[in-house]
């Protein structure tokens, strides 16, 4: 199998500067994460608020260069510091975002949404990006009668998708997924990751899939990587890290996920009423 | 004697194409010392209704209902002022973003401090006693020192702990928390959770628990009552409605949880039909 994205040894510090009573620091976001993910397979990335996992995604998506480590992709290494960024990379990696309600331009038509990245990355004429922004529509499960549409007429399913769809109008090989159903209703959550499970049959599409929801993870995941503090403390396929997690870390996420079956509804009453 | 018994409560707005209908006919009570959770997706009610409850939506909203009673008095009859008396004192509600539900510009002590004020006529040394009492109930490291801080220099976890101080600060006998868990991470939804069921049952409180998440009801309620497009669906206590769903709603929105996927697709709702329109009959053919 072909790796579509590898990253060794991923260093990200930021320098936050010091003012007249405090002198300047470092903080080390991301400390030294190795990972690879093969073609049509998933990873998710799983830990709390600040644990670094966004800044990786910032890396993978080519935004925000690495301090130090390599990162590969489609076998090509990928340095944004030193050698900038061509079309052809900005065109594999695509990003879908958290919040449907804040990733889109309010002035913007959702046509013209969709025909962006293609007036910026390619030369296609008009016409032509039309046409595909309308057949992506369909792909995503929105209608053409929503080409000349603005944002707020959208719930938020419909928005993520077409977030889903903006980030698929370049055919990109990888598709990093920010949290991408953590601002959605239970329903609507579920046709947003079947959606993505259909795209990635359709396409062989590539995730890196950004969450804090075990269960999610769970469901769409191939492999599954535990961030903590900027470290990968735990990395594996997902029946390994989910039948043996090692780290303690780990164990706390567990613990902490809502268990919503009869027998712990059963032992929590039990416990309630004995107290 | 039930604590909050609403019958019938119907919630209109007038908008440019004639009057929405948000609520339509819901009735549910909540007794004291009891968990209610109403569950349902966005739109379907559940936060308007309770906004109606604490008098919180705008003049463009009619409220209309057989019975609103709370602790015996009938709330529908009451003047704005009598009714400030009552919400955040005896009715107290936490909102679904902690940030943007503080005022930015004023310290966390004063905010709390404020409805201690209102309410409670307490001095300022009473205040500031209570408030730091209030801050280490709900877990928050160093009281005294944070009480001078402000909202942007805690994190969301911190400050949904705050709202929940601010919402407890005078033993109200009926909690409201509108998603209070939505913005968290799992381990600090956790945290906030027991922290809300242990005040809960330290206090004797009555706590409406407003959410979209099954988790947080299964770790919860006693008893939840589902809604969908501002009617009821479904009550039921807590075991019986996991165990065994009487509506197809409910029993979609529980195979739509991603623990309970059947194969590599996840039931959605709209595959399963409950209650067809009349007009849709044609196009719907077996409903679940």
């Amino acid at each position: 199998m072909t790796k579509v994205v590898e990253g060794k040894d991923i260093k990200r510090d930021y320098h936050v500067g010091g003012g007249l009573f405090r002198g300047a620091r470092t903080v080390h976001a991301v400390k030294g994460v190795s990972f690879s993910v093969e073609k049509g397979k998933t990873l998710a990335i799983v830990g709390e608020s600040g644990c670094g996992k966004s800044t990786l995604a910032r890396i993978i998506t080519l935004i925000d260069p690495a301090t130090s480590g390599e990162l590969f992709i489609d076998g090509n290494k990928v340095d944004i510091a030193r050698g900038g960024l061509t079309r052809e990379m900005r065109r594999k990696v695509q990003i879908v975002f958290q919040n449907p309600y804040g990733s889109l331009n309010p002035r913007q038509k959702i046509g013209d949404v969709l025909g962006e990245p293609l007036l910026i990355n390619t030369d296609k004429p008009a016409e032509e990006r039309r046409d595909l922004a309308m057949k992506m529509l369909k792909k995503v499960g929105l209608g053409p009668e929503h080409y000349n549409r603005y944002p707020h007429m959208f719930s938020g399913g419909q928005r993520q998708r077409i977030a889903i769809a903006r980030a698929l109008m370049l055919n990109p090989s990888l598709l990093v997924l920010d949290e991408p159903v953590s601002a959605l209703d239970l329903s609507v959550q579920a046709q947003v990751l079947n959606l993505l499970a259909d795209l990635q049959d359709e396409f062989q599409l590539t995730y890196v899939f950004i969450s804090h929801d075990l269960s999610v993870v769970r469901y769409i995941a191939d492999d599954v990587m535990v961030m903590y503090f900027g470290e990968a403390v735990e990395y594996g396929s997902r029946d390994e890290v989910f039948s043996n997690p090692k780290h303690s870390y780990t164990k706390t996420l567990f613990a902490a996920t809502p268990r919503a079956d009869g027998a712990s509804i059963k032992a929590r009453l039990a416990k309630k009423a004995a107290a | 004697m039930a604590l909050l018994d609403i019958q019938n409560l119907v919630v209109e707005f007038q908008t440019a194409s004639g009057s929405f209908r948000a609520v339509d006919g819901v009735s549910l009570h909540v007794d004291e010392r009891e968990v209610l959770a109403i569950v349902g997706e966005s739109g379907s009610g559940k936060s308007v209704s309770m906004l109606a409850v604490m008098g919180l939506l705008p003049w463009t909203a009619k409220v209309t209902a057989d019975r609103m009673s709370f602790g015996g008095r009938d709330l529908l009859k009451l003047g704005p002022a009598e009714r400030r008396k009552i919400v955040g004192k005896d009715m107290s509600m936490i909102f679904q973003e902690p940030m943007a539900s503080l005022n930015p510009c004023f310290t966390v002590g004063f905010q709390i401090e404020e409805v201690l004020r209102f309410h409670m006529g307490m001095d300022k040394t009473q205040r500031r006693a209570r408030a730091i009492e209030l801050l280490k109930q709900v877990g928050i490291p160093e009281p005294a020192e944070r009480l001078n801080s402000f909202p942007h220099q805690m994190s969301g976890g911190q400050c949904q702990r705050v709202m929940i101080a601010i919402a407890i600060a005078c033993n109200p006998k009926l909690l409201i928390a509108d998603e209070p868990t939505t913005a968290l991470d799992v381990t600090i939804q956790k945290q906030i959770l027991d922290l809300l069921v242990s005040l809960q049952a330290k206090y004797g409180m009555g706590l409406i628990m407003i959410t979209h998440n099954m988790g947080v009801v299964a770790e919860t309620a006693d008893r939840v009552i589902v809604q969908y497009k501002g009617r009821k669906m479904e009550e039921a206590d807590v075991l019986s409605l996991f165990e065994s769903p009487k509506s197809n709603y409910t029993r979609a929105l529980l195979s739509a949880l991603p623990d309970n996927a059947v194969g590599n697709r996840l039931p959605t709702v709209s595959d399963m039909l409950f209650e067809p329109a009349p007009q849709d009959v044609s196009t719907t053919g077996a409903s679940a």
